[in-house]
């Protein structure tokens, strides 16, 4: 008896999982297409799902349970709309639409493209806080847990929770419409919407502390949000640099830890790379033509990745072609983030003295960078100027606020007593 | 929806006393072209506006521990150049911002106004 319930049980908790996977997004663009809610939509939502998981497991699930997920969470809507008619606020709830409470008819779900890419849109747009869109588009588009989201931004639950209820709050007070943009504004906020979701990606892979090191697992649900992106506008250049840029850099995911330390891109070990994935996301850059502004950017760095890609050894890297992409991409973003990689790939190329060249003037554009005096001191050590190598991993410590980080440093520094060898050359 | 439009003269917009003649014809025309606009664009519809005094005859109140100061205005750096404002109904700040590109290039505040029924 027990091992049967107990059985039952996790398959209903299964099933509640594969559609909060599955479906979260779809659901919801259909809630907030029907009801115009975002804010109540996504409590109901949340709040059906959490009905599901006490209901199911005891009572059985239903026949049709994304059925049974909607009709809840519409009924939830409307309660919440009643209420705050109840308690004498605005009154466009009244005009409540008795076919929203309908559950989606067979087929509906899967063709809500622009029901979800208005969704997106909604999460990315300019009016709302640039620290908000990302946790924003996780949590309405796929469904990412806040607490997760907040583990992901390095904050805690709560400052999370705020950052979205306070946007939610903004896209309704402000009246921040669903819309359906085409042709050039549809390019301009395509490009908002890929920095989102780049901005999501890139927080996973900044280092934190201990366990959390990395958050590859959150990384990951930013790649599936450029996935969904993909899907929804498979056509626009900008959307295929971006996931294909996610799936070569996210390919590594299995090679960038090692004993709870980071391990950089030379020393990884390249069959933990994730080759399947690095050929789908080689193909997305590697056919696209020359673009501009935030696409092109998209562009230049997929490339680089691909390059890396391509290198079944480190000695392998391209080095050369490398530096040059890099300088495309200096000349279109005046980065002196980009110039620094630049200095690294110039170095890995032509030698550590023209890299050292190249780290000029970036102290003064990059005041507060632990990263420009750590760059320096590698090449000074590699130059076998130990002298500058030695000041440059102490200026670097004195700036690193990063743990992890300062830790590899100090290791560096203290390697120096060895004398190295020159340049290998 | 009800939006408050604040448009301030921060940004490339020289002040109004300062324009040519010409200029402040042209701006003129923006606000009728706006105006226009916002009549013939549907759930739009214009409620209100006027041209403000600059931030040197602003009057500004303040209570503090209770108390009603009066002093001379205006109350923050960035109201300085506070030149007008509009109220308009619109079903929504995407439209809003749509027709506030008409405008001289002001630098503008959206907010919505709140029904506290």
């Amino acid at each position: 008896m027990t091992s049967i319930s107990g059985r039952s049980s996790t398959s209903a908790e299964r099933l509640v999982a594969e559609t909060y996977r599955s479906d979260w997004g779809r659901l919801l663009a259909l809630l907030v297409a029907r009801t115009r809610r975002l804010d109540l939509a996504e409590d109901a939502l949340g709040e059906a799902f959490a009905r599901a998981s006490a209901q199911w497991p005891t009572a059985g699930a239903p026949s049709n349970p994304v059925g049974w997920l909607y009709t809840t969470a519409s009924r939830l809507i409307i309660g919440g709309l009643r209420s705050e008619a109840i308690h004498g606020r605005k009154a466009p709830l009244l005009a409540v639409n008795p076919n929203w409470v309908a559950p989606p008819a067979a087929g509906e779900l899967d063709d809500l493209g622009d029901e979800r890419l208005a969704v997106i849109l909604l999460c990315c747009h300019p009016a709302l806080s640039r620290d908000a869109r990302s946790p924003l588009a996780l949590r309405l588009v796929i469904g990412t847990p806040t607490a997760e989201i907040a583990r992901l931004f390095l904050v805690s639950p709560a400052t999370m929770a705020a950052r979205i209820t306070r946007a939610k709050k903004k896209i309704v007070v402000a009246g921040i419409p669903l819309s359906s943009p085409v042709d050039e504004e549809l390019r301009v906020r395509l490009a908002d919407v890929c920095r989102t979701i780049y901005i999501a990606f890139t927080a996973g892979y900044t280092p934190g502390h201990g366990p959390d090191l990395l958050r590859i697992d959150l990384a990951g649900e930013a790649v599936e949000l450029a996935s969904v992106l993909h899907r929804l506008v498979p056509d626009a250049p900008q959307v295929q640099a971006l996931y294909g840029l996610l799936l070569l850099q996210h390919a590594r995911r299995d090679a960038r830890v090692s004993g709870g330390q980071l391990v950089t891109l030379g020393d990884q070990d390249r069959s933990l790379w994730r080759h399947d994935e690095m050929q789908i996301g080689r193909e997305l850059v590697t056919k696209l033509q020359p673009d501009v502004g935030y696409a092109e950017e998209l562009r230049l760095q997929g490339l680089i990745a691909a390059e890396h890609a391509k290198a079944v050894i480190s000695q392998d890297t391209d080095w050369t072609t490398i530096a040059v992409i890099y300088s495309q991409l200096e000349t279109l973003t005046q980065s002196p983030i980009v110039r620094l990689n630049r200095a690294v790939a110039v170095a890995e190329s032509e030698g550590p003295s023209a890299g050292l060249v190249m780290l000029a003037g970036l102290d003064r554009l990059l005041p507060n960078s632990h990263r420009v005096h750590a760059v320096r001191a590698d090449f000074a050590r590699r130059g076998g100027d130990i002298e500058l190598a030695r000041t440059s991993y102490e200026a670097a410590l004195r700036l690193c606020t990063n743990e992890v980080e300062s830790e590899y440093l100090a290791d560096r520094l203290a390697s120096l007593i060895e004398p190295v060898a020159g340049p290998g050359q | 929806m009800k939006y408050f439009i604040l448009l301030a003269g921060d940004g490339e917009l020289a002040p109004f006393d300062s324009q040519s003649p010409e200029e402040q014809q042209a701006g003129m025309e923006q606000h009728g072209a706006f105006g226009e606009a916002c009549e013939e664009r549907s759930g739009v519809e214009m409620l209100g506006g006027e041209a403000l005094g600059d931030g040197s005859m602003a009057t500004t109140l303040r209570t503090r521990g209770g108390e009603l100061s009066v002093t001379d205005g205006p109350f923050a750096e960035a109201a300085e150049q506070i030149g007008g404002y509009y109220v308009i109904e619109a079903p929504d700040l995407d439209t809003v911002v749509d027709l506030c590109r008409i405008l001289p290039a002001y630098d503008i505040d959206i907010r919505p106004i709140l029904d506290l029924g």
